[in-house]
Protein backbone atom coordinates (compact mmCIF):
# COMPACT_ATOMS: atom_id res chain seq x y z
CA UNK A 1 0.00 0.00 0.00
CA UNK A 2 2.71 2.79 0.81
CA UNK A 3 4.51 0.99 -1.92
CA UNK A 4 1.94 1.96 -4.17
CA UNK A 5 0.97 5.39 -3.34
CA UNK A 6 5.47 6.02 -3.51
CA UNK A 7 5.15 5.32 -6.61
CA UNK A 8 1.91 7.09 -7.77
CA UNK A 9 3.64 10.38 -6.04
CA UNK A 10 6.91 9.73 -7.90
CA UNK A 11 4.98 9.39 -11.72
CA UNK A 12 2.92 12.47 -10.09
CA UNK A 13 6.67 14.24 -9.81
CA UNK A 14 7.53 13.02 -13.19
CA UNK A 15 4.44 14.21 -14.79
CA UNK A 16 4.70 17.33 -13.39
CA UNK A 17 8.32 17.79 -14.53
CA UNK A 18 7.62 16.39 -18.02
CA UNK A 19 5.01 19.11 -18.50
CA UNK A 20 6.94 22.32 -17.22
CA UNK A 21 9.55 21.39 -19.52
CA UNK A 22 6.90 20.59 -22.09
CA UNK A 23 5.65 24.18 -21.61
CA UNK A 24 8.53 26.11 -22.13
CA UNK A 25 9.10 24.41 -25.28
CA UNK A 26 5.97 25.29 -26.60
CA UNK A 27 6.95 28.58 -25.40
CA UNK A 28 10.58 28.66 -27.54
CA UNK A 29 9.18 26.95 -30.24
CA UNK A 30 5.75 28.43 -30.98
CA UNK A 31 7.12 31.18 -32.78
CA UNK A 32 9.41 28.90 -35.05
CA UNK A 33 6.95 26.67 -36.00
CA UNK A 34 4.71 29.83 -37.06
CA UNK A 35 7.60 30.96 -39.41
CA UNK A 36 7.70 27.10 -40.59
CA UNK A 37 4.22 27.32 -41.06
CA UNK A 38 3.82 30.76 -43.21
CA UNK A 39 6.75 29.36 -45.42
CA UNK A 40 4.41 27.67 -46.73
CA UNK A 41 1.16 29.96 -46.76
CA UNK A 42 -0.29 30.98 -50.19
CA UNK A 43 -0.67 34.12 -49.87
CA UNK A 44 1.44 37.69 -49.53
CA UNK A 45 -0.04 38.49 -45.48
CA UNK A 46 0.44 36.41 -42.76
CA UNK A 47 -2.84 37.33 -41.85
CA UNK A 48 -4.70 34.67 -43.70
CA UNK A 49 -4.29 31.25 -44.70
CA UNK A 50 -4.06 30.77 -48.48
CA UNK A 51 -3.28 27.23 -49.13
CA UNK A 52 -0.01 25.05 -49.26
CA UNK A 53 2.44 26.08 -51.57
CA UNK A 54 6.13 25.68 -52.25
CA UNK A 55 6.55 28.87 -54.65
CA UNK A 56 8.11 30.79 -51.87
CA UNK A 57 10.96 28.37 -51.95
CA UNK A 58 11.76 29.00 -55.87
CA UNK A 59 11.44 32.44 -56.37
CA UNK A 60 13.81 32.54 -53.24
CA UNK A 61 16.49 31.08 -55.38
CA UNK A 62 15.34 33.67 -57.74
CA UNK A 63 15.32 36.51 -55.57
CA UNK A 64 18.94 38.30 -56.37
CA UNK A 65 18.41 40.91 -52.88
CA UNK A 66 18.40 37.88 -50.55
CA UNK A 67 20.80 35.69 -52.06
CA UNK A 68 23.17 38.84 -51.66
CA UNK A 69 22.20 39.51 -48.07
CA UNK A 70 22.63 35.15 -47.86
CA UNK A 71 26.20 35.53 -48.91
CA UNK A 72 26.98 38.76 -47.04
CA UNK A 73 26.00 37.26 -43.88
CA UNK A 74 27.35 33.95 -44.45
CA UNK A 75 31.10 35.08 -45.76
CA UNK A 76 31.12 37.48 -43.21
CA UNK A 77 30.62 35.14 -40.44
CA UNK A 78 33.19 32.96 -41.97
CA UNK A 79 36.03 35.24 -42.17
CA UNK A 80 34.89 36.84 -39.06
CA UNK A 81 35.44 33.49 -37.59
CA UNK A 82 38.33 32.52 -38.64
CA UNK A 83 40.21 35.73 -38.10
CA UNK A 84 39.17 35.76 -34.34
CA UNK A 85 39.81 32.51 -33.90
CA UNK A 86 43.44 32.87 -35.19
CA UNK A 87 43.63 36.32 -33.60
CA UNK A 88 42.12 34.72 -30.08
CA UNK A 89 44.14 31.84 -30.27
CA UNK A 90 47.35 33.31 -30.34
CA UNK A 91 46.18 36.17 -27.70
CA UNK A 92 45.57 33.08 -25.48
CA UNK A 93 49.15 31.71 -25.46
CA UNK A 94 50.66 35.60 -24.93
CA UNK A 95 47.92 35.85 -22.12
CA UNK A 96 48.34 32.69 -20.13
CA UNK A 97 52.71 33.62 -20.41
CA UNK A 98 51.74 37.63 -19.04
CA UNK A 99 52.24 38.42 -15.38
CA UNK A 100 49.06 37.91 -13.14
CA UNK A 101 48.41 42.28 -13.17
CA UNK A 102 48.55 42.46 -16.96
CA UNK A 103 47.12 39.24 -17.26
CA UNK A 104 44.10 40.61 -15.45
CA UNK A 105 43.56 43.78 -17.17
CA UNK A 106 43.90 42.27 -20.55
CA UNK A 107 41.58 39.77 -19.81
CA UNK A 108 38.91 42.67 -17.97
CA UNK A 109 39.47 44.17 -21.10
CA UNK A 110 38.78 41.70 -23.27
CA UNK A 111 35.16 41.15 -21.12
CA UNK A 112 33.92 44.47 -22.40
CA UNK A 113 32.41 43.60 -25.89
CA UNK A 114 30.27 41.15 -23.90
CA UNK A 115 29.14 42.80 -21.06
CA UNK A 116 28.64 45.76 -22.60
CA UNK A 117 25.39 46.53 -24.38
CA UNK A 118 25.43 45.77 -27.94
CA UNK A 119 24.30 48.78 -29.02
CA UNK A 120 27.05 51.07 -27.23
CA UNK A 121 29.55 48.84 -28.95
CA UNK A 122 27.61 49.21 -32.41
CA UNK A 123 27.76 53.24 -31.63
CA UNK A 124 30.63 53.63 -30.39
CA UNK A 125 32.57 51.44 -33.64
CA UNK A 126 30.51 53.72 -35.62
CA UNK A 127 31.86 57.38 -34.02
CA UNK A 128 35.60 54.78 -34.29
CA UNK A 129 34.91 54.38 -38.34
CA UNK A 130 33.67 57.95 -38.81
CA UNK A 131 36.50 59.54 -37.30
CA UNK A 132 38.89 57.30 -39.10
CA UNK A 133 36.84 58.19 -42.03
CA UNK A 134 36.46 54.82 -43.25
CA UNK A 135 33.62 53.98 -45.83
CA UNK A 136 30.86 52.09 -44.79
CA UNK A 137 30.39 48.83 -45.76
CA UNK A 138 31.83 45.20 -46.31
CA UNK A 139 34.45 46.25 -44.60
CA UNK A 140 33.45 48.25 -41.43
CA UNK A 141 30.90 45.10 -40.85
CA UNK A 142 33.76 42.68 -40.91
CA UNK A 143 35.89 44.56 -38.87
CA UNK A 144 33.44 45.46 -36.21
CA UNK A 145 32.54 41.48 -36.32
CA UNK A 146 36.02 40.58 -35.79
CA UNK A 147 35.82 42.56 -32.58
CA UNK A 148 33.08 41.27 -31.16
CA UNK A 149 34.20 37.74 -31.79
CA UNK A 150 37.62 37.48 -30.20
CA UNK A 151 36.03 37.48 -26.73
CA UNK A 152 34.14 34.80 -27.25
CA UNK A 153 36.89 33.22 -28.75
CA UNK A 154 39.13 33.51 -25.65
CA UNK A 155 36.38 32.48 -23.39
CA UNK A 156 36.60 29.25 -24.88
CA UNK A 157 40.44 28.22 -25.45
CA UNK A 158 41.38 30.38 -21.98
CA UNK A 159 39.88 27.15 -19.61
CA UNK A 160 41.45 24.60 -22.13
CA UNK A 161 44.54 26.81 -21.83
CA UNK A 162 44.93 26.20 -17.55
CA UNK A 163 44.54 22.89 -18.08
CA UNK A 164 47.35 22.17 -19.88
CA UNK A 165 50.14 20.26 -18.75
CA UNK A 166 53.43 22.75 -19.98
CA UNK A 167 56.03 19.65 -18.91
CA UNK A 168 54.66 17.83 -22.22
CA UNK A 169 55.89 20.72 -23.95
CA UNK A 170 59.18 21.01 -21.89
CA UNK A 171 59.77 17.48 -22.71
CA UNK A 172 59.35 17.99 -26.66
CA UNK A 173 61.85 20.57 -26.42
CA UNK A 174 63.97 18.51 -24.51
CA UNK A 175 64.39 16.03 -26.71
CA UNK A 176 65.35 18.52 -29.38
CA UNK A 177 61.75 19.87 -31.15
CA UNK A 178 61.79 23.32 -31.59
CA UNK A 179 59.36 25.69 -29.61
CA UNK A 180 57.08 26.12 -33.04
CA UNK A 181 57.03 22.43 -33.76
CA UNK A 182 56.78 21.34 -30.17
CA UNK A 183 53.60 23.84 -29.93
CA UNK A 184 51.93 22.25 -33.12
CA UNK A 185 52.40 18.73 -31.84
CA UNK A 186 51.64 19.20 -28.37
CA UNK A 187 50.20 22.42 -27.60
CA UNK A 188 47.19 22.30 -30.28
CA UNK A 189 46.09 18.60 -30.22
CA UNK A 190 45.20 20.09 -26.34
CA UNK A 191 43.39 23.43 -27.14
CA UNK A 192 41.68 21.80 -30.23
CA UNK A 193 38.23 21.40 -28.41
CA UNK A 194 38.48 25.23 -27.08
CA UNK A 195 39.10 26.20 -30.50
CA UNK A 196 36.73 24.70 -32.20
CA UNK A 197 33.99 25.80 -29.90
CA UNK A 198 35.42 29.51 -29.94
CA UNK A 199 34.85 29.31 -33.72
CA UNK A 200 31.19 27.89 -33.69
CA UNK A 201 30.23 29.87 -31.31
CA UNK A 202 31.92 32.92 -33.12
CA UNK A 203 30.12 32.11 -36.41
CA UNK A 204 26.77 31.83 -34.35
CA UNK A 205 27.06 34.97 -32.69
CA UNK A 206 28.20 36.85 -36.36
CA UNK A 207 25.27 34.97 -38.14
CA UNK A 208 22.34 36.43 -35.28
CA UNK A 209 23.91 39.49 -35.03
CA UNK A 210 21.88 42.27 -35.77
CA UNK A 211 22.16 45.41 -33.26
CA UNK A 212 26.02 45.68 -34.22
CA UNK A 213 25.65 45.28 -37.85
CA UNK A 214 22.84 48.49 -38.12
CA UNK A 215 24.90 51.13 -36.91
CA UNK A 216 28.46 49.88 -39.06
CA UNK A 217 26.67 48.78 -42.27
CA UNK A 218 26.86 51.42 -45.01
CA UNK A 219 23.76 51.90 -47.33
CA UNK A 220 23.67 49.26 -50.18
CA UNK A 221 25.04 46.29 -48.11
CA UNK A 222 22.21 44.01 -46.55
CA UNK A 223 22.70 41.36 -44.28
CA UNK A 224 20.00 39.04 -43.59
CA UNK A 225 19.30 40.70 -40.24
CA UNK A 226 19.14 44.18 -41.59
CA UNK A 227 17.10 43.34 -44.31
CA UNK A 228 14.65 41.49 -42.35
CA UNK A 229 14.52 44.88 -40.23
CA UNK A 230 14.22 47.14 -42.91
CA UNK A 231 11.20 45.26 -44.44
CA UNK A 232 9.85 45.39 -41.01
CA UNK A 233 7.41 48.07 -41.59
CA UNK A 234 6.43 47.31 -45.29
CA UNK A 235 5.44 43.24 -44.73
CA UNK A 236 8.37 41.19 -44.99
CA UNK A 237 8.71 38.88 -47.94
CA UNK A 238 7.46 35.15 -47.80
CA UNK A 239 10.82 34.21 -49.68
CA UNK A 240 12.39 35.35 -46.10
CA UNK A 241 10.17 32.65 -44.29
CA UNK A 242 11.19 30.13 -46.69
CA UNK A 243 15.47 30.92 -45.94
CA UNK A 244 15.18 30.67 -42.49
CA UNK A 245 12.86 27.81 -42.28
CA UNK A 246 16.03 26.18 -44.73
CA UNK A 247 18.49 27.37 -42.70
CA UNK A 248 16.73 26.56 -39.67
CA UNK A 249 16.40 22.57 -40.46
CA UNK A 250 19.91 22.56 -41.98
CA UNK A 251 21.34 22.69 -38.34
CA UNK A 252 18.90 20.37 -36.68
CA UNK A 253 19.58 17.66 -39.47
CA UNK A 254 23.46 19.09 -39.13
CA UNK A 255 22.82 19.28 -34.98
CA UNK A 256 21.30 15.75 -35.27
CA UNK A 257 24.23 14.08 -37.50
CA UNK A 258 27.23 15.38 -35.22
CA UNK A 259 25.17 13.74 -32.11
CA UNK A 260 24.21 10.25 -33.97
CA UNK A 261 27.77 9.90 -34.84
CA UNK A 262 29.72 9.65 -31.36
CA UNK A 263 26.94 6.91 -30.39
CA UNK A 264 27.15 4.99 -33.27
CA UNK A 265 31.16 4.86 -33.16
CA UNK A 266 30.61 3.61 -29.49
CA UNK A 267 28.28 1.01 -30.51
CA UNK A 268 30.76 -0.21 -33.44
CA UNK A 269 33.66 0.30 -30.91
CA UNK A 270 31.56 -1.86 -28.47
CA UNK A 271 30.36 -4.80 -31.30
CA UNK A 272 34.01 -5.14 -32.28
CA UNK A 273 34.99 -6.10 -28.61
CA UNK A 274 32.52 -8.79 -28.47
CA UNK B 1 80.04 29.02 -13.26
CA UNK B 2 76.55 31.11 -11.09
CA UNK B 3 77.57 33.85 -13.26
CA UNK B 4 76.64 32.07 -16.72
CA UNK B 5 73.55 29.99 -15.74
CA UNK B 6 72.31 33.98 -14.30
CA UNK B 7 73.08 35.00 -17.76
CA UNK B 8 71.81 32.10 -19.60
CA UNK B 9 68.30 32.60 -17.02
CA UNK B 10 68.25 36.43 -17.96
CA UNK B 11 68.34 35.41 -22.17
CA UNK B 12 65.71 32.98 -21.82
CA UNK B 13 63.48 35.40 -19.83
CA UNK B 14 64.79 38.07 -22.44
CA UNK B 15 63.44 35.90 -24.78
CA UNK B 16 60.76 34.89 -23.20
CA UNK B 17 59.02 38.65 -22.62
CA UNK B 18 59.89 39.48 -26.35
CA UNK B 19 58.42 36.17 -27.50
CA UNK B 20 54.66 37.12 -24.97
CA UNK B 21 55.41 41.03 -26.56
CA UNK B 22 55.64 39.52 -30.59
CA UNK B 23 52.59 37.20 -29.81
CA UNK B 24 50.48 39.79 -27.74
CA UNK B 25 51.11 42.47 -29.82
CA UNK B 26 48.51 41.46 -32.44
CA UNK B 27 46.14 41.56 -29.73
CA UNK B 28 46.73 44.23 -27.79
CA UNK B 29 46.51 46.26 -30.70
CA UNK B 30 42.90 45.38 -32.29
CA UNK B 31 41.86 45.54 -28.69
CA UNK B 32 43.51 49.25 -27.85
CA UNK B 33 41.57 50.20 -31.34
CA UNK B 34 38.53 48.71 -31.49
CA UNK B 35 37.61 48.18 -27.67
CA UNK B 36 39.44 51.02 -25.72
CA UNK B 37 39.47 54.04 -27.89
CA UNK B 38 35.80 53.71 -29.19
CA UNK B 39 34.48 53.58 -25.72
CA UNK B 40 36.43 56.91 -25.70
CA UNK B 41 35.08 58.14 -28.74
CA UNK B 42 31.62 58.23 -26.97
CA UNK B 43 32.84 59.92 -24.27
CA UNK B 44 34.39 62.67 -26.31
CA UNK B 45 31.27 63.61 -28.51
CA UNK B 46 29.14 63.05 -25.17
CA UNK B 47 31.21 65.48 -23.65
CA UNK B 48 31.15 68.31 -26.46
CA UNK B 49 28.61 70.09 -28.87
CA UNK B 50 28.26 71.07 -32.55
CA UNK B 51 30.42 73.10 -32.17
CA UNK B 52 33.04 71.72 -30.14
CA UNK B 53 32.84 73.11 -27.29
CA UNK B 54 32.70 71.51 -23.75
CA UNK B 55 29.54 70.85 -22.44
CA UNK B 56 27.58 68.71 -19.89
CA UNK B 57 24.20 69.32 -22.05
CA UNK B 58 24.28 66.26 -23.86
CA UNK B 59 24.08 64.16 -20.55
CA UNK B 60 22.04 66.80 -18.59
CA UNK B 61 19.48 65.72 -21.31
CA UNK B 62 18.72 62.76 -19.64
CA UNK B 63 16.80 64.50 -17.17
CA UNK B 64 14.17 65.71 -19.60
CA UNK B 65 10.84 64.34 -19.33
CA UNK B 66 11.00 62.40 -22.51
CA UNK B 67 14.30 61.01 -22.06
CA UNK B 68 13.83 60.08 -18.02
CA UNK B 69 10.65 58.36 -18.89
CA UNK B 70 11.96 56.55 -21.59
CA UNK B 71 14.85 55.59 -19.10
CA UNK B 72 12.82 54.20 -16.04
CA UNK B 73 10.28 52.38 -18.15
CA UNK B 74 13.37 50.48 -19.57
CA UNK B 75 14.94 49.90 -16.50
CA UNK B 76 11.66 49.08 -14.73
CA UNK B 77 10.57 46.43 -18.21
CA UNK B 78 14.33 44.75 -17.63
CA UNK B 79 13.99 44.55 -14.17
CA UNK B 80 10.38 42.44 -14.46
CA UNK B 81 11.98 40.76 -17.32
CA UNK B 82 14.57 39.53 -15.31
CA UNK B 83 12.78 38.50 -12.58
CA UNK B 84 10.14 36.29 -14.57
CA UNK B 85 13.48 34.86 -16.24
CA UNK B 86 14.77 33.68 -13.19
CA UNK B 87 11.62 32.22 -11.79
CA UNK B 88 10.95 30.55 -15.27
CA UNK B 89 14.69 29.34 -15.34
CA UNK B 90 15.34 27.75 -12.00
CA UNK B 91 13.21 25.22 -11.94
CA UNK B 92 14.04 24.06 -15.10
CA UNK B 93 17.87 24.14 -14.61
CA UNK B 94 17.39 22.17 -11.66
CA UNK B 95 15.11 19.39 -13.40
CA UNK B 96 17.46 19.27 -16.37
CA UNK B 97 19.97 19.32 -13.85
CA UNK B 98 18.75 16.25 -12.33
CA UNK B 99 18.36 14.51 -15.62
CA UNK B 100 20.68 11.57 -16.68
CA UNK B 101 24.29 13.18 -18.36
CA UNK B 102 23.07 11.84 -21.83
CA UNK B 103 19.68 12.27 -22.55
CA UNK B 104 20.73 16.10 -21.01
CA UNK B 105 23.53 17.24 -23.83
CA UNK B 106 20.62 16.70 -25.96
CA UNK B 107 17.90 18.78 -24.28
CA UNK B 108 20.30 21.77 -23.17
CA UNK B 109 21.11 21.67 -27.38
CA UNK B 110 17.05 22.07 -27.98
CA UNK B 111 17.01 25.11 -25.64
CA UNK B 112 19.87 26.54 -28.06
CA UNK B 113 18.59 25.55 -31.10
CA UNK B 114 15.74 28.61 -31.39
CA UNK B 115 18.59 30.95 -31.87
CA UNK B 116 19.44 29.41 -35.20
CA UNK B 117 16.28 31.44 -36.37
CA UNK B 118 17.25 34.93 -36.92
CA UNK B 119 15.53 36.72 -33.52
CA UNK B 120 14.02 39.40 -35.86
CA UNK B 121 11.93 37.00 -37.07
CA UNK B 122 10.95 35.25 -34.37
CA UNK B 123 10.38 38.11 -32.66
CA UNK B 124 7.98 38.72 -35.45
CA UNK B 125 6.12 35.71 -35.08
CA UNK B 126 5.42 37.06 -31.83
CA UNK B 127 3.52 39.67 -33.30
CA UNK B 128 1.67 37.37 -35.60
CA UNK B 129 0.65 35.49 -32.33
CA UNK B 130 0.11 37.98 -30.48
CA UNK B 131 -1.96 40.44 -32.93
CA UNK B 132 -5.54 41.05 -32.38
CA UNK B 133 -7.01 38.89 -34.76
CA UNK B 134 -3.76 36.56 -34.57
CA UNK B 135 -3.83 32.47 -33.62
CA UNK B 136 -3.82 32.80 -29.93
CA UNK B 137 -6.95 34.72 -30.07
CA UNK B 138 -8.05 32.47 -32.24
CA UNK B 139 -7.96 30.44 -29.52
CA UNK B 140 -8.80 31.77 -26.81
CA UNK B 141 -12.25 32.58 -28.76
CA UNK B 142 -12.29 28.50 -29.91
CA UNK B 143 -12.22 28.04 -25.73
CA UNK B 144 -14.41 30.86 -24.89
CA UNK B 145 -11.78 32.54 -23.10
CA UNK B 146 -11.43 36.50 -23.27
CA UNK B 147 -9.06 37.74 -25.52
CA UNK B 148 -5.30 38.49 -24.95
CA UNK B 149 -4.56 42.47 -25.59
CA UNK B 150 -1.64 42.75 -24.74
CA UNK B 151 0.01 43.50 -28.36
CA UNK B 152 1.38 47.41 -28.86
CA UNK B 153 1.42 47.44 -24.90
CA UNK B 154 4.06 47.13 -22.22
CA UNK B 155 3.51 43.69 -21.49
CA UNK B 156 4.03 42.65 -24.80
CA UNK B 157 7.59 43.89 -24.45
CA UNK B 158 8.09 42.07 -21.92
CA UNK B 159 7.19 38.89 -23.05
CA UNK B 160 9.43 39.78 -25.99
CA UNK B 161 12.36 40.20 -23.34
CA UNK B 162 11.05 36.91 -21.58
CA UNK B 163 11.11 35.17 -24.53
CA UNK B 164 14.53 36.22 -26.41
CA UNK B 165 16.79 35.99 -23.22
CA UNK B 166 15.13 32.90 -21.13
CA UNK B 167 18.08 30.95 -23.15
CA UNK B 168 20.62 33.21 -20.96
CA UNK B 169 19.36 32.80 -17.69
CA UNK B 170 18.95 28.75 -18.14
CA UNK B 171 22.94 28.12 -19.08
CA UNK B 172 24.77 30.13 -16.40
CA UNK B 173 22.02 28.48 -13.59
CA UNK B 174 22.31 24.67 -15.27
CA UNK B 175 26.20 25.15 -15.27
CA UNK B 176 26.42 26.39 -11.64
CA UNK B 177 24.28 23.45 -10.55
CA UNK B 178 26.16 20.55 -12.54
CA UNK B 179 28.93 21.48 -11.11
CA UNK B 180 27.72 20.83 -7.42
CA UNK B 181 29.18 17.96 -5.75
CA UNK B 182 26.67 15.18 -5.36
CA UNK B 183 28.64 14.25 -2.10
CA UNK B 184 27.91 17.24 -0.54
CA UNK B 185 23.96 16.95 -0.96
CA UNK B 186 24.77 12.99 0.05
CA UNK B 187 26.60 14.16 3.32
CA UNK B 188 23.55 16.67 4.24
CA UNK B 189 21.17 14.05 3.53
CA UNK B 190 23.23 11.90 5.58
CA UNK B 191 23.10 14.06 8.52
CA UNK B 192 18.92 14.77 8.56
CA UNK B 193 18.64 17.07 6.35
CA UNK B 194 15.27 16.84 4.33
CA UNK B 195 14.63 17.74 0.55
CA UNK B 196 13.47 21.66 1.20
CA UNK B 197 16.19 22.49 3.86
CA UNK B 198 19.17 20.82 0.78
CA UNK B 199 17.78 23.18 -1.59
CA UNK B 200 17.66 26.13 1.05
CA UNK B 201 21.14 25.56 2.58
CA UNK B 202 22.99 23.82 -0.25
CA UNK B 203 21.74 24.05 -3.61
CA UNK B 204 20.70 27.40 -3.66
CA UNK B 205 23.96 28.85 -2.16
CA UNK B 206 26.04 27.16 -4.42
CA UNK B 207 24.28 28.19 -7.41
CA UNK B 208 24.37 31.75 -7.16
CA UNK B 209 27.31 32.95 -9.19
CA UNK B 210 24.91 31.28 -11.78
CA UNK B 211 22.21 32.92 -11.35
CA UNK B 212 24.40 36.37 -10.75
CA UNK B 213 25.75 36.18 -14.27
CA UNK B 214 22.22 34.73 -15.59
CA UNK B 215 20.93 38.70 -14.14
CA UNK B 216 23.42 40.30 -15.91
CA UNK B 217 23.17 38.39 -19.11
CA UNK B 218 19.36 39.09 -19.15
CA UNK B 219 18.98 42.64 -17.82
CA UNK B 220 21.71 44.41 -19.91
CA UNK B 221 20.01 43.11 -23.37
CA UNK B 222 17.04 43.97 -22.17
CA UNK B 223 18.01 47.76 -20.66
CA UNK B 224 19.39 48.63 -23.99
CA UNK B 225 17.19 47.04 -26.18
CA UNK B 226 15.55 48.99 -29.24
CA UNK B 227 14.18 46.12 -31.64
CA UNK B 228 11.43 44.31 -29.58
CA UNK B 229 9.57 47.64 -27.90
CA UNK B 230 9.74 48.36 -32.02
CA UNK B 231 8.02 45.28 -33.22
CA UNK B 232 5.86 44.19 -30.06
CA UNK B 233 5.18 47.84 -28.84
CA UNK B 234 3.86 49.77 -31.85
CA UNK B 235 6.14 52.48 -32.10
CA UNK B 236 4.56 54.75 -29.29
CA UNK B 237 6.07 52.98 -26.42
CA UNK B 238 9.84 54.27 -26.23
CA UNK B 239 12.74 53.23 -24.47
CA UNK B 240 15.77 54.21 -23.55
CA UNK B 241 17.47 52.62 -26.92
CA UNK B 242 14.90 53.58 -29.28
CA UNK B 243 15.73 57.19 -28.28
CA UNK B 244 20.06 56.49 -28.71
CA UNK B 245 19.11 54.51 -32.11
CA UNK B 246 16.84 57.39 -33.31
CA UNK B 247 19.43 59.92 -32.37
CA UNK B 248 22.25 57.83 -34.37
CA UNK B 249 20.02 56.71 -36.99
CA UNK B 250 17.36 59.38 -38.39
CA UNK B 251 17.59 62.68 -36.16
CA UNK B 252 21.21 62.70 -36.61
CA UNK B 253 22.34 64.06 -33.17
CA UNK B 254 25.38 62.12 -32.64
CA UNK B 255 26.48 64.34 -29.75
CA UNK B 256 23.16 63.69 -27.39
CA UNK B 257 23.25 60.41 -28.41
CA UNK B 258 26.56 60.10 -27.15
CA UNK B 259 25.47 61.68 -23.70
CA UNK B 260 22.33 58.88 -23.16
CA UNK B 261 24.69 56.23 -24.21
CA UNK B 262 27.20 57.49 -21.09
CA UNK B 263 23.97 57.43 -18.96
CA UNK B 264 23.01 54.09 -20.13
CA UNK B 265 26.93 52.98 -19.58
CA UNK B 266 26.96 54.23 -16.00
CA UNK B 267 23.57 51.62 -15.06
CA UNK B 268 26.22 48.63 -17.39
CA UNK B 269 28.59 49.52 -14.89
CA UNK B 270 26.67 49.26 -11.76
CA UNK B 271 25.03 46.21 -13.01
CA UNK B 272 28.88 44.53 -13.46
CA UNK B 273 30.32 45.95 -10.09
CA UNK B 274 27.34 44.61 -8.05
CA UNK B 275 27.86 41.25 -9.72
CA UNK B 276 31.30 40.91 -9.20
CA UNK B 277 30.91 41.89 -5.43
CA UNK B 278 28.37 38.65 -5.48
CA UNK B 279 30.44 36.60 -7.53
CA UNK B 280 34.16 36.94 -7.25
CA UNK B 281 36.07 34.30 -9.50
CA UNK B 282 33.84 35.63 -12.36
CA UNK B 283 36.90 34.91 -14.98
CA UNK B 284 34.90 32.54 -17.55
CA UNK B 285 31.84 31.98 -15.37
CA UNK B 286 30.08 33.40 -18.20
CA UNK B 287 28.45 30.76 -20.38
Amino acid sequence: MIKTGYRLLKLYRKTIRNFYIGLIFVFLYAPIVTLIILSFNDSRTRAKWGGFTFKWYSSLFRNEEIMAALFNTLSIALISASVATLIGTIACVAIMRMKKTSRTVVIGVTNIPMLNAEIVTGISLMLLFISLGIRFGYGTILLAHITFNIPYVILCILPKMRQLNLSTYEAALDLGAGPLYSFYKVVLPDLMPGIVAGFLLAFTMSLDDFIITHFTKGPGIDTLSTKIYSEVKKGIKPEMYALSTIIFISVLVLLWLVNRIPAKEAVQKKSEKH
Amino acid sequence: MTRSVNDNNRKLNNRRNFGTILMGSPYLVWMAVFIIVPLFMILYYGLIDRDGHFTFANIMAIASPVHSKALWLAILLAIIATAICLLLAYPLAFILSRTTLKRSGFVILLFILPMWMNFLLRTLAWQALLEKTGVINNILAFLRLPPLNIINTPAAIVFGMVYNFLPFMILPIYNSLLKIDVNVVNAARDLGAGNIKILQKIIFPLSIPGIISGITMVFVPALTTFVISKILGGSKILLIGNVIEEEFTHAGNWHLGSGLSIVLMLFIVINMIASSIFDKNREGSML
